[in-house]
């Protein structure tokens, strides 16, 4: 693949030219007059002058040097880049819910209350717990929530209990928000096979842990067999087990984590949901948890009260607001097109196809990537690359850069931090076999072209409009332009 | 210079160069995993550690790494150096790349660590 759009690192103010326009405002008269005198600007803003046309060439150049979903095969695991259809964009473009004014009373609101409402009920269902907010902003908001609750929770009962459990298998985010909620992280080291050793696990647990925080299935791609064992003891120390549910991509239509004995768990809705991946805009996520955690959710959530939609403001035990109103709704509206979309029985299909294609892709590499699991994988797979390329001082970076080359973009690298040389691959259920086989021959000639030309396999990428970076200057010293 | 065959190693990488100072730092083997440096946050003078919990904080290009205190004690000095120039860690490790010195409180939990021989073979087990 060639990248035909060249590098300009030029800003469009910096593109602009005294007097040029591209936009007339039709009556600027009247909008001064609106404007109280002592709140005018005197001198004019320093905006970008430009033609309609220079305006237009800028942004569809910058958009060609994107790397996006829509473009390409996005293998980054742990993040589920599956499609967004376009069918969820219809539905959260709709008048009522995209107009919909956030402090309209309840009376004006039925419809995105109702909505809420089943969205709601519906998560509770898929994960076999009771209650759920829909406040928090994302997955990592979703943990702080989550911790609130727990925290809540213990005071409540009038316990003191500081410490969260997290093993090595887990998201970074875990131990982050354990600290940033003045929790103090207690590491666990995972067995051989990547699983959490339950007697390990006995060992770091008593009445100081407030919390376990399991990622399932964990970083290395791999279900956590002793699950209910785990679930036990936990309890038995009268802790509560929160599951990070950012890879339920792999569970959902499957297992129900409350059968699992989860107290809480989170969502995230541009991952198993379909809505779009942030970068910067507006995301949700969710906390799920049992009935004896459901008086401290966020407020307000949604409750049926004589065939109207209500605002719930529970009672004094809540944590209070993570976030204004409802959360991001119109993220809310996106992932309940994809359910509705979707019947039970096809949630299970989605939860096998991303297993399948994962296993797939982990098999037909097999020779030259092995694989971290000797075992099956869930819906992604931890590969290293081979002794061949080890030996000729290639490392998972070249790897990563070469694909670049060959019009995919790199999988998640260096993570798990437990595995040596990491190379992460999650497929998700909607890419085709096609694609998937294209991607493994893409592997297949980054290894050749490597062990034939270690050093040029270095200097990867050579078709993209920026070469090879020092990363090291990159992250000390960062070429900034604004 | 200090010579690796003269410190004792932990688990999680770090060297120590056992005294009444001892001063600390990150194997040559971790700095190979860790790949190129470029933050390094060193503990305070004056602060007391306790073994095996967090007390510095190492950054490469591939991740932050939590740098674990090898024994109980007390921080007496530290290793500006590293702070400004984080590639010390890669090219140095065992010598000006150090990381801290301290006073051991229990100069006995220094011999239980691994000696250079006990680590080779901890580092090839790792491997596989």
């Amino acid at each position: 693949m060639t990248c035909a759009a060249t590098l300009d690192n030029r800003l469009s103010i910096e593109k602009s030219d005294p007097g040029r326009r591209g936009l007339w405002c039709k009556n600027p008269l009247r909008a001064k007059a609106n404007v109280p005198a002592n709140l005018r600007r005197k001198s004019p803003p320093r905006l970008p002058e430009l033609s309609e046309f220079d305006v237009i060439r800028h942004f569809t150049r910058l958009s060609r040097l994107n790397f996006s979903v829509d473009t390409h095969f996005y293998p980054l695991g742990s993040c589920t880049m599956k499609y967004n259809p376009r069918f969820n964009e219809e539905a959260a473009a709709l008048e009522g819910f995209a107009a919909l004014h956030p402090l309209a009373h309840d009376t004006c609101a039925q419809g995105t209350l109702e909505l809420i409402h089943d969205l709601s009920a519906r998560l509770c269902e898929l994960c076999g717990l009771d209650a759920i907010t829909l406040q928090p902003a994302a997955g990592a908001h979703s943990e702080f929530t989550g911790l609130l609750l727990a925290k809540a929770y213990f005071e409540n009962k009038g316990e003191t209990r500081n410490e969260i459990v997290v093993p090595d298998s887990a998201h970074g985010t875990n131990p982050a928000t354990a600290s940033m909620m003045g929790f103090n992280t207690v590491n666990i080291t995972s067995k051989p096979d990547g699983r959490l050793d339950v007697e390990e696990l006995k060992k770091h647990i008593g009445p100081k842990t407030a919390v376990l925080m399991l990622t399932v299935p964990n970083t290395v791609g791999i279900f956590e067999t002793n699950i209910e064992a785990i679930a036990k003891a936990v309890h038995e120390a009268g802790a509560l087990l929160y599951m990070d549910g950012a890879n339920f991509n792999a569970l959902i239509g499957m297992v129900k984590p409350g059968d699992l004995g989860i107290d809480m768990m989170h969502l995230n809705f541009h991952k198993t949901f379909s809505t779009p991946h942030g970068g910067g805009g507006p995301g949700a996520g969710a906390i799920v948890c049992r009935k004896h955690l459901a008086p401290f959710l966020p407020v307000p959530t949604v409750k049926k009260e004589g065939g109207k939609f209500v605002s719930d403001f529970g009672d004094a035990r809540s944590i209070g607001k993570v976030k204004a109103f409802f959360g991001n709704t119109g993220v809310l509206v996106r992932a309940y097109a994809y359910m509705l979309a979707h019947s039970a029985k096809e949630f299970g299909e989605i939860a096998v196809c991303s297993i399948i294609n994962a296993n797939y892709v982990a098999a037909l590499l097999k020779e030259m990537y092995p694989s971290y699991s000797k075992e099956y994988c869930m819906h992604e797979c931890v590969l290293t690359p081979g002794p061949d390329m080890l030996a000729k001082g290639l490392k998972t970076l070249d790897v990563a850069k070469g694909l670049l080359d060959r019009g995919f973009h790199a999988p998640t690298i260096y993570f798990p931090l437990i595995v040596h040389e990491a190379i992460m691959i999650e497929p998700t259920e909607t890419e085709s076999k096609d694609t998937l086989d294209e991607f493994v021959a893409a592997m297949k000639s980054v290894h050749d072209a490597g062990i034939a030309d270690p050093q040029s396999l270095k200097d990867a990428p050579h078709t993209m409009p920026v070469k090879r970076l020092d990363e090291v200057q990159a992250a000390r010293q960062p070429n900034l332009h604004w | 210079m200090p010579k690796p065959e003269e410190a004792r190693y932990t688990k999680t990488h770090e060297w120590i160069h056992l005294g009444a100072e001892a001063s600390v730092g990150i194997s040559d083997h971790a700095q190979h995993e860790m790949g190129d440096v470029v933050f390094v946050e060193l503990p305070k003078v004056g602060q007391k550690l306790e073994k095996e919990k967090p007390c510095a904080v190492v950054e490469s290009v591939k991740s932050a790494f939590d740098i674990y205190s090898p024994v109980s004690g007390e921080v007496t000095a530290i290793n500006d150096a590293v702070t400004g120039e984080p590639a010390l860690l890669n090219q140095s490790p065992l010598d000006n790349g150090w990381l801290f010195k301290m006073k051991p409180s229990n100069p006995a939990e220094g011999e239980t660590l691994m000696n250079w021989a006990a680590y080779q073979d901890f580092v090839k087990q790792a491997a596989h």
